[in-house]
């Protein structure tokens, strides 16, 4: 992604009117904003409706998978159009980026990408409102006030509803955004409330809402008999049987989205109902030519990184100064080796899509994507379709975590489609088509060596990273940032890398590469902490130094080490960190605590935590405290806390919870929750306490930072109470 | 075959085949979708219903199981009592993150309330457990219960 790309700045409104008495505004406002990091430029229409009675619709245009943005972003618009909450009906958009701009739900990137250009929007529309009152009543713009959808003349106590100054203001020129006056942050009344979902009353009466709740007249639905090795193909079939059933329409070969393109050949079973598709399928006979890919295995890539470890990496990340010498000179070294496994998603809504192949070639779906924009393109690609040929209409998505970002679905559903055309089909994974057909979190290993000098220093730090790869290159979200803390502030560094191959497709699962080198390097830092005869939160403030931002990658936000430190202090003081870990232990057990920091999407979290481990080994957490900070203003505190809570809980399952994802032969061989188990409410603490750490910089998002450091600072408790050290995901006693 | 029950107080005679499970009659038959398929396995608890007052997993359940039973969704869960409380609690504290389990959550915690009104934590924790929260809104979840049982919603660690 570019950070700095300017689009046309010109921007223009039409306005129309639509729907009766409503007016439509359509902004098609082309504008670019430069944040420090990787943010997009931004065309975006800003789609606000005043109806007749004063209610003003609001496009919400990104999908929503639990992290709040449907309501969120819908309050960036109505706070500077300055219209009550209470006015505003939110309406999700269709994916269009040529009219919304970019319309992806991962990296928490909405709230940086947003901030400014939703207020824009709204502030543009207000100010044209403010002008057609301006004109209405033949005074200057500059008298006018606004609050509650309304203009207001203080000066002769008049005021008139944005309803009835709508069509008006329609033709008034659109402002250039850039200029267009903004709150002051002190003036905000809906940013910085705590607003409840918007979809909450539905969730909760059960009103279809979600991907798989689609319906349509006509439906039909598939379920897939999917090879059970990725990247494998389809040799033959024997559908004799499973045609003759009642209720069965079709059966049809389906392929692609996975990796490679191509393959992951499935058979798609299209009936009347779901469960009839699903059934038959224990009838349907193919035959599958997977030689290539049947050598790998979890055993196969712990053999491989193991005799990687031992030889030199294949290529470097990152060198600076004389490792070899730092480290010969040094008074003590620490090395230790960490792993981590591979991991499904999970999402509790099976992936699906309803698609519908018009009698005109048009393809039409309703998507439950995390990034519709893409699942666009793969169908052009894959089916040879226009893109703008097809409608994508955004579902509410039970669950993303990273997962959604691929579209493989949608490339399924619309083969299926194409073969009944004229009738919409939703395609549904059963549970176990969804484990062994995941972008799989790639499973890493780490050879670390750190150097400290007499006074405690780190004066050298060595890393070998076993990771997966193609074409010499790290594949999807196997990579290692080349500045990973503390690489840029030690003296003499080497980051190498070696690779191994695996026909599994792999993806991002929430806070990517994060979840896993928060883990591996806070972890380490422990260990080097103690061989310095510090605590981690001293060893890091030693570390970070003076408040500065430390080197990045381009497009890459900066790390800068005042907002750290403000986190690691804040978290401290919040929890009572003593310096010395307040552990009661007998005999390994007994309950102690833990520490960890991790700067990710641009967000500074510092986290302890409490355990328990109990007679039978067991691990538990008692409670979580967590500082952080996300720039200057909380957008939205009852959804901060939410996401909050959730990310250091979900950090909760990956070091106690999850099992690996295991592979023999090729093939993935978890079936369902009970050999791939997912944290239960027995498992959560009883309390997450927190803390907003308030910084001059811009608002940033919260679905994925505050998930990292909670994985090392159990890790680290683990070792205050027991004296062992656990290097493998996930933790284990006994 | 024809089977009857009784969907949301409503009469209801399906022509089905008499293994296909509760969850997809309801689902596909009925066109209510609220009830959410997760697992197929009765492991998530997506799918709980309340079946002659009992939570169960409609996944699990064959449609000749649930015949002349009183079922209950979280379609009608609100003109419960108990449920209606919660559903309140649930809207007051703004539980659902994605929300997609959340219907499993409230039918699983409306069983326990018309059972226990006065759980204790373990009781919630235990009567919970069946039903996974993957967005892990599971705080919120407990002091909804506690909320709609006339608890004190205030929880600290020990």
């Amino acid at each position: 992604m570019s950070g700095t790309t300017i689009l046309d700045r010109r921007s223009f409104l039409a306005a129309s009117l639509a729907g009766g008495a409503a007016l439509t505004f359509e902004a098609n406002l082309a504008i670019a904003q430069t944040v420090s990091g990787a943010v997009e430029p931004v065309m975006l229409n800003a789609f606000i409706r005043i109806g007749a009675d004063n209610r003003v619709t609001i496009g919400a245009k990104n999908p929503e998978i639990g992290q709040g943005v449907k309501t969120m972003l819908p309050m960036l618009i109505a706070e500077e159009l300055d219209v009550a909450w209470e006015q505003v009906h939110i309406e999700q958009t269709d994916a269009d980026d040529k009219v919304y701009g970019l319309q992806v739900a991962g990296g928490s990137n909405a709230t940086p990408n947003n901030w400014l250009p939703m207020r824009q929007a709204g502030a543009a529309a207000r100010q044209m409102l403010v002008s057609a009152a301006a004109k209405t009543w033949g005074v200057d713009a500059a008298s006018l006030s606004t609050e509650a959808g309304k203009v207001l003349h203080k000066a002769s106590g008049r005021s008139i509803a944005y309803a009835d100054l709508a069509q008006d203001a329609a033709s008034v020129p659109v402002p250039d955004l850039a200029a267009v006056s903004l709150k002051s942050p002190d003036t905000f009344r809906i940013i910085g409330q705590s607003v409840r979902g918007v979809d909450t009353p539905k969730i909760v009466s059960g009103v279809p809402l979600y991907g798989i709740d689609t319906r349509l007249p006509g439906m039909l639905y598939a379920a897939l008999l999917k090879c059970p090795i990725a990247g494998g193909t389809l040799a033959g079939f024997d559908d004799a049987a499973v045609r003759k059933l009642p209720g069965i329409l079709a059966v049809v070969p389906v392929s692609g989205g996975l990796v490679p393109k191509g393959k992951n050949d499935a058979l798609a079973i299209v009936a009347d109902s779901w469960w009839t598709a699903h059934k038959a399928r224990d009838q349907l006979v193919a035959t599958w030519d997977s030689a290539a890919q049947s050598g790998f295995s979890t055993d196969s890539y712990a053999q491989q990184a193991a005799a990687l470890l031992g030889a030199a990496p294949a290529s470097d990340l990152y060198k600076a100064g004389d490792i070899d010498a730092a480290l010969a000179g040094a008074a003590k070294t620490v090395t230790a080796d960490y792993s981590y496994p591979f991991l499904a998603h999970a999402t509790l809504e099976p992936q699906n899509c309803t698609a519908l192949w018009t009698a005109d070639g048009r393809l039409e779906f309703w998507a439950p994507t995390q990034n519709p924009g893409a699942g666009r393109k793969e169908v052009a690609a894959m089916l040879g379709i226009a893109p703008e040929a097809m409608t994508i209409h955004m579902t509410r998505v039970g669950g993303g975590f990273g997962r959604r970002l691929m579209n493989d679905y949608m490339v399924l559903a619309a083969q299926v489609a194409k073969a009944v055309p004229g009738r919409p089909v939703k395609l549904l994974f059963d549970r176990t088509d969804d484990l062994r057909n995941d972008y799989y979190r790639p499973a890493g290993w780490h050879r670390l060596t750190a150097g400290l000098d007499a006074k405690g220093a780190i004066v050298a730090l060595k890393d070998h990273f076993v990771t997966f790869g193609a074409d010499g290159k790290p594949i999807r979200a196997a990579e290692m940032s080349a500045n990973e803390f503390p690489g840029p502030v030690v003296p003499a560094v080497h980051y190498g890398m070696s690779l191994l191959t695996t026909n599994l497709a792999t993806g991002w699962l929430r806070a990517p590469t994060s979840n896993a080198m928060a883990f591996v390097f806070q972890g380490f830092l422990d260990e080097v902490a103690e061989a310095a005869g510090l605590d981690l939160p001293e060893l890091m403030r030693r570390t970070l130094g003076t408040p500065r931002d430390l080197p990045a990658e381009k497009n890459r936000p900066a790390f800068n080490t005042g907002r750290a430190r403000g986190v690691i202090d804040a978290v401290c003081k919040l929890a009572g960190w003593t310096g010395k870990p307040s552990t009661t232990k007998a005999n390994g057990k007994g309950s102690g605590r833990g520490f960890g920091f991790y700067f990710s999407h641009r967000g500074y979290f510092a986290e302890v935590v409490d355990i328990t481990i109990g007679d039978d080994a067991t691990i538990k957490v008692d409670k979580v405290w967590v500082a952080g900070d996300v720039g200057s203003q909380i957008i939205n505190p009852l959804n901060a806390e939410q996401q909050m809570q959730g990310a250091a809980i979900d950090g909760i399952a990956q070091a106690l919870v999850w099992q690996p994802i295991v592979q023999q032969a090729g093939a993935v061989t978890q079936e369902n929750f009970h050999d791939f188990p997912l944290l239960r409410i027995d498992a959560v603490p009883r309390e997450v306490a927190m803390v907003w750490v308030r910084t001059d910089y811009p608002p940033t998002g919260l679905g994925e930072p505050a998930l990292p450091p909670v994985i090392p600072a159990i890790g680290n408790a683990i070792r205050a109470v027991t004296g062992k050290r656990l290097r493998s995901l996930p933790f284990q006693l006994g | 075959m024809a089977i009857s029950l009784t969907v949301n107080r409503r009469k209801r005679t399906i022509e089905t085949a008499p293994d296909k499970p509760l969850l997809w009659v309801l689902r596909e038959d009925l066109d209510l979708p609220g009830t959410k398929f997760g697992c197929g396995a009765g492991l998530c608890g997506a799918c709980t219903v309340l079946l002659d007052g009992e939570a169960v997993r409609s996944c699990q359940t064959p449609i000749a199981d649930a015949a002349g039973k009183q079922i209950v969704t979280i379609e009608d869960v609100a003109t419960l009592p108990v449920g209606k409380k919660l559903v309140a609690a649930w809207i007051d504290l703004d539980v659902p993150q994605c929300g997609y389990c959340q219907a499993g959550q409230i039918m699983s915690a409306t069983a326990l309330l018309t059972h226990t009104p006065r759980p204790g934590s373990d009781d919630i924790d235990a009567a919970m457990s069946g039903n996974i929260c993957r967005c892990a809104t599971y705080l919120r979840i407990r002091k909804a219960i506690r909320q709609a049982a006339g608890l004190n919603t205030t929880e600290r660690a020990a």
